[in-house]
């Protein structure tokens, strides 16, 4: 046997054993994930127990270093984990900015001080975070951004506004940008920060969404001390480190693209039912349908064949950025169909008969998909410029 | 299977992109276009690529063939696209070959496969009727008569008819038109009595003609594979043909894509480059996104044709029914973004657009495999 397969058998017993029942149970709402933290939202008890067994063997996290709290897998390895626990429908345990945005970005540009004292807590899910980078005049022209911060010798003093903070009311630290200098052009002078959402001075309030939740607030800076033990990289040098954390969420979001295991084709047909032939009985949802699933399709392979080749050294530049447009635009595609195939009941706002609306409240938050972590339009214009070379 | 290339891969890519750009690029597609030459290619230009092995790519080495799989064919076929080269690869290569491997006995296979892949043997397949794709409608009659057959009727749209030795005939021996049993394949050479081969002219200028068939006479071994049971092999080649007509319409969309693209960083109107004109950048920033899962969905397909994957039809119809809609859409592109410019025939990128056209049509266009695809997929 050789050590993947090992690793597989032990890996397949380990989950069978250890990943409770309701944990296998599909996610069918934002409820059902999990994201930790010093109060955790916990919809149902089963949640911390599997986040605990699991971050205990570093798989929260997988393909983390073990010495920062993660499994130390190799991408080989990694993947079998992937798969063994797919066979079971296993929940992902903990969902987290910290491992999709902030993570990646500490160990690339984080001290060592910095990583050991930030990421194990992040593979335990014990702390939460969220991410101040918009602000109301600093949207898609994100460098605009002009939250201060002043420096008072071992620490910073931070004024001004965050918007659209996800999770803000929720989280324990902020991943922050501000402005430590004016003097020089807009991306110069930024600096990329982390402080306890529990600091005085700081204030959130929720805004609500057109899906009718709150997952988002403004956020307020009222002298608010940062330590400079927490600036990430060099004074006024975060620009580059933000944008490096925009591949990660990027692709993260991207990965809303993926087509869902049940066939869209397959419910319209139980629905609406089939001709003779056994084709759908609407000839134009069902062409609206199939340009969906050959998307779908050619976009997973897509996400394959990118991982595929980084493993084997050829690239393809700005890969995040086509994923982040395509898969967001595709997840709305799906959305939109999922009201067409589903009727009056999938228009349902509230109510037990219409699962409280889950349909149209995720249609409409997938509105969001082409808007956060750089709008679609952000992306055409970065792929347009970076990888077509076209000029301003 | 991981969906990247291998080293080996990468070279054929680019020794195929050498070899076809210098020998058999667009310069050579407008003389020969020019010359009015009826067989649509340079015989000298096969040899020297009959020389490097290519048409016996997906051969299995035991009939000759370099065994590389279609992997490999389909880079060539890819560059073959980038540059309209006006070869009989997709003819004898592509489908000649490939049918005589799915459906000929272990004699046949012997006897032609050999031939074929030294360059020497044109073998071209004659199935559509009617002005679509259609295979379960074939209607050409081959009647029994003593030892052998009689076939009676017309085809179209044969690929490279004037420079075959051999047509693969799909022929009715039962059933009615409409049915997918009762079909059978036959061997027919070109020099048959009663056979006439007519030179045809569509927009892409290459090699193509139509056959009639006057009660042509061939022997009992003339069937390729079994009687009224071409089906299944005729079926899993066309999916074959349509990958690899895929991956030439890959060539075709990416190469009038980036021609367009460097038309936009020279040509300046308003004081500027037009490349600089978002309404123009965002459309290009599309269609390279398109293009990038064109190319995962023809790799996919191309590898699930070398590693025999139960979902090959249905991967089949998608990478041609994506290649149709994406080739479509970049040569579309193509003539628009060269205003005035891409409407004369002196600019090549016109070449692009009628070239894609017809490897479109061929075996099922956009309509015929999306919805196929979507039967295959339930629905
Ligand atoms: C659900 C959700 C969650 C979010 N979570 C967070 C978070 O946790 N933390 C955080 O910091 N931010 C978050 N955001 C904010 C998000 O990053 C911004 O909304 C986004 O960057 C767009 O900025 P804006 O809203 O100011 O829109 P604007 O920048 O004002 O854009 C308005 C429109 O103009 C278009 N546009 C702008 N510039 C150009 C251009 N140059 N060319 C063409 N079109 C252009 C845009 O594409 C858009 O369609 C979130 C947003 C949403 C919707
Ligand atoms: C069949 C035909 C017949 C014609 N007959 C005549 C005639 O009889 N008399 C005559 O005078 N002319 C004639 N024309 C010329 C025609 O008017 C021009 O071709 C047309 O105005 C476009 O100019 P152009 O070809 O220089 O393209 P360009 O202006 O170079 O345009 C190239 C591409 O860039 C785009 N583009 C240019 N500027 C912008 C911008 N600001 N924003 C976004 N995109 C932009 C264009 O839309 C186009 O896609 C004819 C053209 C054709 C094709």
């Amino acid at each position: 046997m050789s050590d993947l397969e090992k690793f597989r058998a032990e890996t397949r017993a380990w989950l069978e054993e250890n990943c409770p029942s309701a944990m296998r149970e599909p996610v069918r709402g934002f409820e059902d994930l999990y994201m930790g933290g010093r109060n955790p939202e916990v919809d149902h008890p089963d949640q911390p127990v599997w986040c605990q067994r699991m971050a205990e063997r570093g798989w929260t996290v997988p393909h983390w270093p073990r010495e920062y709290g993660g499994g130390g897998l190799n991408k080989e390895e990694a993947k079998v984990l992937q798969q063994e626990m797919a066979r079971i429908g296993a929940r992902r345990p903990l969902e987290s900015f910290g491992i999709s945005m902030l993570g990646p970005a500490l160990l690339k540009f984080g001290t060592e001080a910095q990583k050991q004292e930030h990421l194990p807590p992040i593979c335990r899910g014990e702390i939460r975070w969220c991410q101040g980078y918009s602000e109301p005049n600093a949207g898609s022209d994100l460098a605009s951004l002009q939250t201060r911060a002043e420096d008072r010798g071992d620490h910073y003093l931070i004024n001004g506004q965050k918007v659209w903070t996800s999770y803000a009311d929720k989280a324990d630290w902020i991943f922050c940008l501000v402005r430590t200098d004016n003097s020089g052009s807009k991306h110069e002078g930024i600096s990329f920060v982390l402080f306890d959402m529990a600091s005085e001075g700081v204030t959130t309030r929720p805004i609500k969404l057109i899906s009718g939740s709150s997952p988002f607030c403004e956020t307020f800076f009222d002298n608010v001390r940062a330590e400079k033990r927490n600036l990430v990289g060099e004074e006024g040098k975060g620009w580059a480190i933000a944008k490096y954390l925009l591949t990660h969420e990027r692709e993260m979001i991207s990965g809303f693209g993926t087509a869902p295991r049940t066939s869209l084709g397959s419910v319209a047909v139980d629905t609406f039912g089939a001709d003779a032939s056994g084709r759908l009985r609407n000839g134009i949802l069902r062409h609206t349908i199939a340009q969906y699933q050959l998307d779908a399709l050619a976009f997973g392979a897509t996400m394959s064949r990118v991982g595929d080749e980084a493993k084997a050294g050829q690239g393809l530049g700005a890969a995040s950025s086509i994923f982040k447009y395509y898969g967001t635009e595709l997840n709305k595609r799906r959305n939109e169909l999922n009201l067409a195939v589903g009727g009056e009941p999938a228009l349902g706002w509230d109510g037990d008969v219409y699962e409280g609306g889950a349909t149209s409240r995720d249609w409409l938050r997938s509105k969001g998909n082409s808007i956060e972590g750089g709008t679609s339009e952000v992306q055409l214009n970065i792929i347009a410029k970076r990888v077509l070379g076209l000029p301003d | 299977m991981a969906l990247v290339l291998t080293e080996e891969q990468l070279m054929l890519k680019e020794s195929a992109a050498g070899l076809l750009a210098e020998k058999a690029g667009v310069a050579q597609l407008r003389a020969l276009r020019d010359a009015d030459d009826a067989l649509g290619f340079a015989p000298d230009v096969w040899r020297d690529i009959a020389g490097m092995g290519w048409p016996g790519i997906a051969i299995p080495e035991a009939y000759g063939g370099l065994g590389y799989g279609y992997t490999g064919l389909g880079l060539v076929l890819e560059q073959a696209g980038r540059h309209l080269s006006p070869v009989p690869l997709q003819s004898t290569v592509l489908l000649g070959a490939t049918l005589l491997n799915e459906l000929g006995s272990e004699a046949q296979k012997q006897a032609l496969l050999a031939p074929l892949a030294a360059g020497e043997l044109h073998v071209t397949l004659a199935l559509q009727e009617g002005p679509l794709h259609a295979p379960e409608d074939t209607a050409l009659r081959a009647e029994a008569e003593g030892a052998g057959y009689r076939l009676h009727g017309s085809k179209c749209l044969v690929l490279d008819a004037l420079a075959a030795q051999q047509f693969v005939v799909i022929a009715r021996t039962s059933g009615l038109p409409g049915d997918s049993a009762g079909l059978t394949a036959f061997l027919v050479p070109a020099d048959a009595a009663g056979l006439t081969v007519e030179r045809r002219s569509l927009v892409d200028a290459r090699g193509v003609g139509a056959l009639q068939l006057d009660a042509v006479q061939v022997p009992a071994d003339a069937v390729l594979g079994d009687v009224d049971a071409a089906w299944d092999g005729l079926s899993r080649s066309l999916d074959i043909a349509n990958i690899g007509l895929a991956a030439e319409l890959l060539g075709i969309a990416t190469e009038a894509f980036e021609r367009t693209v460097g038309y936009l960083k020279e040509r300046k109107q308003f004081g500027k480059v037009i490349g600089s004109f978002q309404g123009l950048q965002h459309r290009a920033a599309e269609l390279f996104a398109e293009l990038e899962l064109s190319r995962s969905l023809v790799l996919k397909a191309l590898q699930a044709i070398d590693a025999d994957d139960p979902q090959l039809p249905v991967l089949a119809s998608a990478a041609k029914a994506k290649l149709c809609e994406v080739a479509q859409r970049a040569t579309n592109e193509g003539i628009q973004m060269h205003g005035g410019i891409g409407m004369t025939d002196e600019y090549d990128i016109g070449f692009f657009i009628k070239r894609a056209r017809v490897v479109q049509h061929c075996f099922g266009d956009y309509n015929y495999h999306l919805d196929r695809f979507a039967r295959l997929s339930g629905f």
